[in-house]
């Protein structure tokens, strides 16, 4: 016990930890967002459920309490609901419903703390840039332990997202693939799709204390979408993409150690080398494309794909 | 107007004007980008500006705009870049390429302004100003260059505007009218980026995007033509810079670029719900009206086959019987179509209950709904 | 004429002779009808199909069917029940545009996909379902690509994939959008022998169907269809030039008369015609 204290008491090793439970939590998610071609709704998700925290800061007087996921949950699916709205009316189409819902819903959280919390500690600086490099500093006791109470908080989500995944592998991916016979055999597509963006603002809520929201986006998309470049399986997909966001935490704090920079910032950019790599190398990157092209032996798979395609 | 006379106040004015003319250019360009379905490029290139803001302040070693709009550009461009190149030589979609460019260039520009902030010690003041906007930093030299580079920029629009609507409209035809697409579009996402570049100094990388969407998809509603939805846009997004900011500045600790989000926020809202023929409540109005021609027809129908099967085109159909007929009540639609002299009540003794009965017209418009097809009734078809 | 008293019997059953019986189905689109009153009563143990021009609401209904669209006005009964309660009866292949075949995921494992409304909530597939898989796999001809990422097969492959997705669900009535279209003649022959064989062991096809000039090969049994029902039966009773033209318009071509490039002469001018009617004139 004392050897596990003693290492966890290593700031480096919570910071580190905290990074990667995020980054492993982002990208189980942020796989699904990115096949189901929602990944933009990670965005607006991570920003508008500021407005959850702040009006449950105001009816509570408190940002002590576990009701602030309750508020980002709904948040987060107020603003999946009022941009589904949005399209469903026709009037605008989707990216612009996104891009509409949560800048609004961000503006009135900024105005509500500039009217209602002045003096609280409830900077917009920090919600959206976190600060990972503090993560240690905030400890609560698990058992003989002292743990980073961030540290506990991403464990849970983690864990909570990768039973989700797990328990439900096979419904998601039909849901994702294919919506009309997930719901012709009675999978419900539409509730299964509310519960993956729940889980997505709540995820956000625990991050923003690590990495903050914009960075947690990172997480959410970038990793899948590097994934996406090197195979052809989902479960693959899935395990290279927490894999990158593992190693984009361990990369990003060593960088961020040797240059003193925002550590979170340093994970999140370590992710787009992961990007960068899988572009230029990966197995649908635009080298083996292009080689492809060249090649008349291989199986011609940019044209049959074409020809699957609307 | 009392809230008009604080542009007496210089700083005040200075605020307005700026977000007048950010209003202006963002709105204009933003039309392009909402009718091409890029709305949310403009939040890419709002985030991406971040580390361009970051490397232009560093190269000046001071805050002065001309370098930070540069640099802000650059990375901008760069960003936009990513998205073509997943989008066109991957099969990475739009929506994940964007979010890509996006968060990474946002976290490039959050290790620079760190390395900004504890390298560069106390000059960084100003550079946060970008991440959430501060409309009292703007100082009128800054609304010099504004004011230049949305001269710039709509002189671009309106000397290529052929090329950007056809451009807009159908890049494949215009690739067939040997117009340089690529380039065209290049030019188009550069001009969106400078848009969402000025603004950044007042409004802020993160609620940008909206003064690029929310004036033109406002516009949209109203207008019919490219020329008038551009015009119109430009004016929504001038008049939410210029309420937002005058709000701002007589209610004391409003942050002016959120009054700006919000306004024109609603207007997309007021909008949405009464521009002429799109407006939500006019369109409610009309289905409605088609969903009633819609029952109506069908009750005319199920009357007139009522009467087909009792070889008796005037036979009395109990009310009872219709409603069991369409599936619902009937008595309101029955009445509507008595007031059009379609049908007539009819007392059937000694049964108890309303009856109806065609009246010619109402047979006539019956069979006027079957005719084109023949009346044939197909096996097991019929009422039931 | 049925009478309302005849409608429900003891069972609780509705129409149970029918493998397919839809009634007075109205379904519209903002305010406008897509289809209007349609009855469509389709026996079992029929290969048939829906045809009609363009927008003739051919898809709404088959989606009307399945519940993935809401009808405004009418019921639809498989075997005698809602749909609801005869899911595991009733396979749908969808057109085949309608999914995304970039998706990380094999030809099996599309396939074995027919099998997750079997399975139910939590539970993962196993060998006994991917067993399945590569069977039904193997009926459609394309057990050899079973490990092939779908995007890296040509469009009648991927249709017959989906196909073998519908075929391992072994329903008893299959609903198609549109199989035909966009398939190389491989694949066309493979999917008639695949639905003769279905016929032979009593399963009912209801196919939406483009192609005036196969129909009466293809199958056996027709409604047409252009917002309202025009005529439904036997292709022999229904495949006329009076039925076709109250389909297409006075305009259409008429096919059996042996013209050299029927589908191509008959669908251009149906396709002019299709909007004249549409709906019913709303006023």
């Amino acid at each position: 016990m004392n050897v596990l204290q003693a290492w966890l008491d290593q700031p480096g090793v919570t910071i580190v930890l905290v990074g990667t439970l995020v980054g492993v939590a982002a990208s189980l998610l942020g796989t699904f967002l990115v096949l189901r071609r929602e990944s933009m709704l990670s965005d607006a998700i991570s920003h508008s459920v500021l407005l959850g925290i702040v009006v449950v800061y105001l009816l509570t007087g408190t940002l002590d309490t576990p009701l602030h996921v309750v508020g980002a949950a709904l948040a987060g699916l107020a603003t999946v609901w009022l941009t589904d709205v949005l399209v469903r009316s026709r009037r605008v189409k989707s990216d612009a419903a996104i891009g509409l819902v949560f800048p609004a819903l961000f503006a009135v959280a900024v105005l509500l703390i500039n009217l209602y919390a002045r003096d609280v500690h409830l900077d917009t600086d920090a919600v959206l840039l976190g600060e990972i490099a503090f993560a240690w500093l905030d400890v609560v006791r698990v058992g003989a332990l002292e743990v980073a109470r961030s540290l506990v908080t991403m464990l849970v989500v983690t864990l909570v997202n990768l039973a989700f995944v797990v328990l439900l592998y096979k419904e998601l991916k039909l849901a994702t693939f294919d919506p009309q016979l997930a719901a012709a055999l009675g999978l419900r597509p539409a509730l299964l799709g509310y519960a993956l963006l729940g889980l997505v603002s709540v995820s956000a809520v625990g991050a923003f204390d690590a990495v903050g929201a914009i960075l947690f986006v990172a997480f959410v998309i970038v990793p899948p979408t590097a994934a996406y470049l090197l195979t052809d399986r989902l479960w693959r997909m899935l395990t290279l993409g927490c894999l990158i966001a593992v190693g984009s935490s361990l990369g990003g704090y060593a960088f961020a150690r040797a240059y003193d920079v925002s550590i979170g910032g340093a994970m999140a950019s370590a992710t787009g080398v992961f990007l960068l790599l899988a572009l230029l190398l990966g197995k649908h990157g635009v080298l083996a494309r292009a080689w492809r092209r060249r090649s008349p032996t291989a199986p011609p798979f940019a044209e049959l794909g074409a020809e699957g395609r609307p | 107007m009392e809230l008009f006379a604080l542009l007496g106040d210089f700083t005040v004015r200075t605020v307005a004007i700026g977000a007048a003319l950010v209003g202006v250019v963002a709105g204009a360009l933003g039309s392009f980008a909402l009718l091409r379905q890029q709305s949310l490029l403009g939040d890419a290139l709002s985030h991406a500006a971040l580390p361009g803001v970051c490397l232009g302040f560093l190269l000046a070693g001071s805050r002065q705009l001309e370098p930070i709009l540069a640099g802000a550009l650059v990375s901008g461009a760069l960003a936009a870049l990513l998205v073509m190149v997943l989008t066109r030589a991957t099969r990475v979609k739009t929506d994940a390429a964007l979010g890509v460019s996006l968060s990474l260039f946002f976290a490039v520009g959050t290790v620079l302004l760190t390395y900004v902030q504890r390298h560069q010690g106390a000059a960084q003041a100003g550079l946060d100003a970008f991440l959430f906007g501060q409309a009292a930093a703007l100082v009128p030299r800054d609304l010099t260059v504004i004011g230049i580079v949305a001269a710039v920029s709509l002189c671009i629009v309106l000397l290529g505007w052929k090329e950007l609507k056809v451009t807009t409209f159908d890049a494949d035809f215009a690739r067939s009218l040997g117009r340089p697409v690529v380039a065209i579009e290049f030019v188009l996402t550069v001009l969106i980026a400078v848009a969402v570049v000025i603004g950044l100094q007042l409004v802020g990388v993160i609620l940008m995007v909206a003064l690029v969407i929310a004036p033109a998809a406002a516009a949209r509603q109203w207008a019919t033509r490219l020329e008038g939805m551009v015009l119109l846009a430009a004016l929504f997004g001038a008049l939410s810079g210029v309420t937002g900011a005058l709000i701002s500045a007589s209610v004391r600790g409003l942050a002016t670029g959120p009054l700006i989000v919000l306004v024109a926020s609603a207007l997309v809202l007021v909008s949405l719900l009464v521009a002429p023929e799109r407006g939500l409540l006019w369109q409610l109005a009309h289905a409605t009206t088609q969903r009633r021609s819609l029952r109506a027809h069908r009750v005319l129908v199920d009357l007139y086959r009522l009467g087909q099967a009792h070889d008796d085109p005037s036979y009395p159909s109990e009310q009872g019987m219709l409603d069991a007929y369409f599936g619902g009540r009937t008595g309101h639609v029955l009445r509507r179509l008595q007031r059009r002299g379609l049908v007539e009540r009819v007392e059937h003794m000694p049964e108890e209950g309303a009856h109806w009965v065609l009246t010619e017209g109402g047979r006539e418009q019956a069979r006027e709904l079957l005719v084109p097809f023949g009346t044939r009734e197909h096996d097991g078809g019929g009422l039931a | 004429m049925t009478t309302m008293a005849q409608v429900t019997n003891a069972t609780g059953m509705h129409e149970p002779s029918y493998a397919l019986h839809v009634e007075d189905l109205t379904a519209s689109y903002s305010g406008s009808a897509v289809l209007w009153d349609v009855d469509l009563n389709v026996p079992p143990g029929v290969l048939a199909a829906i045809v009609g021009p363009n927008g003739a609401g051919k898809s709404t209904l088959l989606k009307c069917v399945i519940g993935a669209v809401r009808p405004a006005a009418g019921h639809v009964y498989v075997f005698g029940r809602p749909y609801r309660r005869q899911r595991h009866r009733v396979a749908y292949v969808p057109q085949r545009t309608s999914v995304d075949w970039d998706f990380p995921t094999t030809a099996l494992d599309v396939v074995t996909m027919g099998l997750y409304g079997r399975l139910g909530w939590l539970r993962q597939p196993r060998r006994r379902e991917t067993d399945e898989a590569l069977e039904a796999l193997a009926m459609v001809g394309m057990d050899a690509y079973g490990e092939r990422q779908i995007s890296q097969l040509s469009g009648g492959q991927q249709q017959r994939v989906f196909l073998a997705r519908a075929l391992v669900q072994d329903a008893d009535l299959y609903l198609m959008d549109e199989p035909f279209a966009g398939v190389d003649a491989t694949t066309e022959r493979a999917i008639v022998e695949l639905l003769k064989d279905l016929r032979g062991r009593g399963k009912t096809v209801v196919a939406v169907h483009h192609d005036l000039q196969t129909v009466s090969t293809y199958f056996d049994w027709l409604a047409l269809l252009n917002v309202r029902l025009i005529a439904q039966g036997p292709v022999r009773e229904v495949y006329t030039a009076e039925h076709l033209r109250a389909a297409y318009g006075p305009r259409v071509v008429l096919l059996n008369a042996g013209a050299e490039q029927p589908g191509s002469a008959a669908a251009a001018p149906a396709a002019v015609d299709a909007g004249e009617r549409r709906a019913p004139p709303l006023d």
